[in-house]
């Protein structure tokens, strides 16, 4: 049970009038939260409370995956003063993976995430018809069920409750409430400790959901037939594969600032490329295609949280995020891992217990 | 495949084997005179751990019939710890070729200690006919990669 406010107010103007108070105040020094960018959206740091008013901490959209952002904000040092952080809940598992791969810092960051309906999809966003499609998603959503024209993986997500929020945004038809789940957060709105109460979400709405996004995760799951494709369905999916490393360069896990595979010591030398015809005959140009997208699999595939950044940027619609998904979900329960789940425990193949997996071995 | 297709096809085994154990091992059963098949294609490292993931996604890629790690027995590696990490890769390895309807197969993880140059000849044999059995790697026609 946690404290709860209830915010009156329309989904933007509620949560917003929170940051103007906690900005004027002093409460915090910066806002960071995704908003109006020219005719697209993008996240913003706002410190000045009268510039607030092209954010909409709410808005069902995901530009780029935050973890990659506040990774780099925090790169290589805390940063000073403290910083109200509106995000998704896979953004914030994104970036409690990063914290433990130790590429971001987590001090001074007041993590607000709402309970998630799922992020509107680029095919949408480019067609200049998403701020048309809020009514109908808010609608969905405020019913329990799943809004239309959201990504796939969203759809199949069962993790749409925020885990590590210090404050759990629950937006409902007259406003939002809003569950303080640490002390810090509780120290931010102490002076109003008159407007709290305790409580918990509804639950039936949430189990609705829930129950949705497991029927519809199977059978994303189901339908991929990943077990069936064997090397033919490698080449069969990703045979349109232009090689632009889009998937990876928004993947919030795939963190190097220098990936592996953009490397020379990724490329074949004219001696491999003698070899590798000597023996096949014929061979596609660039290479290691296949190779690329399975060695992505070996390096995130235990942290994948499922955003579905990495299909929505893919210029030749790939289902990447659905295949990423589905192998995530394999390996990681292999180590009974939820990515993200908290800021403690590590990444499964950073650490080991020495009675285990002999049935690995033979 | 035919028993005489069989009997013509010597696998191609990409062994990884660790300085300390395996590799050992297996000079063992060469100083011992053992017979075993000429099949596998030793490569030392220093640790089974430094084998990354992606060595062996390579290796079956580009035609390898399949890929032998060799390690310290749990709780012998040279460097402590060093064949936990390689055992938890190795789990995440086997699900993601499962996953894909790879064959899993064609991967194997086994410990073998400098001391045992017979269970190294045991593990060669064996591992070959299981090959042979499986047949040859056919992404080793594919063209597209």
């Amino acid at each position: 049970m946690s404290k709860v406010m209830k915010i009156q107010g329309d989904i933007d103007s509620g949560i917003k009038g929170i940051l103007r108070n906690l900005l004027e105040s002093g409460k915090v020094e910066a806002v960071f939260a995704v908003g109006d960018s020219g005719d697209g959206k993008s996240y913003f740091l706002v410190t000045d409370p009268a510039k607030l008013d092209g954010i909409r901490p709410l808005l069902p959209f995901m530009p780029e995956n935050a973890a990659n952002l506040l990774s780099r904000l925090t790169s290589g040092d805390t940063i000073s003063g403290k910083i109200a952080v509106v995000i998704k809940p896979c953004e914030l598992r994104a970036f409690a993976e990063l914290v433990k791969r130790e590429q971001a810092e987590r001090d001074n960051f007041i993590f607000i995430s709402p309970v998630c309906g799922g992020a509107l999809n680029f095919d949408i966003y480019n067609s200049g018809a998403l701020e048309n499609a809020l009514p109908e998603y808010w609608k969905a959503f405020f019913a329990g069920e799943n809004p239309a024209d959201i990504r796939p993986t969203c759809a199949a997500c069962e993790h749409f409750v925020p885990m590590n929020a210090d404050i759990t945004v629950f937006p409902d038809k007259d406003g939002c409430e809003l569950f303080l789940n640490t002390d810090a957060a509780v120290e931010l709105f102490k002076n109003k400790s008159s407007d709290m109460s305790e409580g918990e979400f509804d639950s039936n709405r949430i189990e609705k959901l829930k129950t949705a996004r497991k029927a519809e995760r199977e059978k994303l799951f189901d339908e991929l037939k990943l077990e069936d494709m064997q090397i033919k369905g490698l080449i069969d999916v990703f045979g349109r594969c232009l090689g632009c490393h889009g998937c990876s360069s928004v993947c919030p896990i795939c963190y190097c600032a220098l990936c592996a595979f953009d490397t020379k010591e990724n490329e074949f030398q004219p001696p491999v490329f003698e070899n590798e015809l000597s023996r096949r005959g014929a061979m596609r140009v660039p290479p290691n295609t296949v190779f690329f997208h399975l060695g992505r699999i070996t390096h995130m595939s235990i942290s994948c949280v499922g955003c579905g950044m990495c299909a929505d940027v893919c210029p030749v619609d790939i289902p990447v995020a659905s295949i990423f998904t589905r192998v995530g979900d394999a390996v990681q329960k292999v180590f009974d891992y939820i990515p993200g789940s908290d800021f403690e425990e590590p990444v499964p193949l950073s650490t080991f217990i020495e009675d285990e997996l002999a049935e690995v071995e033979e | 495949m035919t028993a005489k297709q069989k009997e013509e096809f010597t696998p191609n085994i990409i062994g990884f084997l660790c300085n300390w154990c395996t590799y050992t091992g297996a000079d063992l059963a060469g100083t011992s005179r053992l017979q075993y098949p000429p099949s596998i294609l030793p490569i030392r490292v220093m640790c089974s751990s430094r084998v990354d993931p992606l060595f062996l996604v390579s290796a079956i890629l580009r035609g390898a019939d399949a890929v032998l790690v060799g390690g310290c027995h749990p709780g012998d590696c040279h460097y402590s710890e060093g064949n936990y990490y390689t055992r938890r890769r190795f789990a995440m390895m086997k699900k993601i070729f499962d996953t894909f309807g790879l064959e899993s197969e064609r991967i194997r993880l086994s410990w073998i200690s400098a001391s045992e140059g017979p269970r190294f000849a045991q593990v060669v044999t064996e591992y070959t006919d299981k090959i042979k059995d499986l047949g040859p790697n056919k992404i080793a026609n594919e063209v597209f990669l």
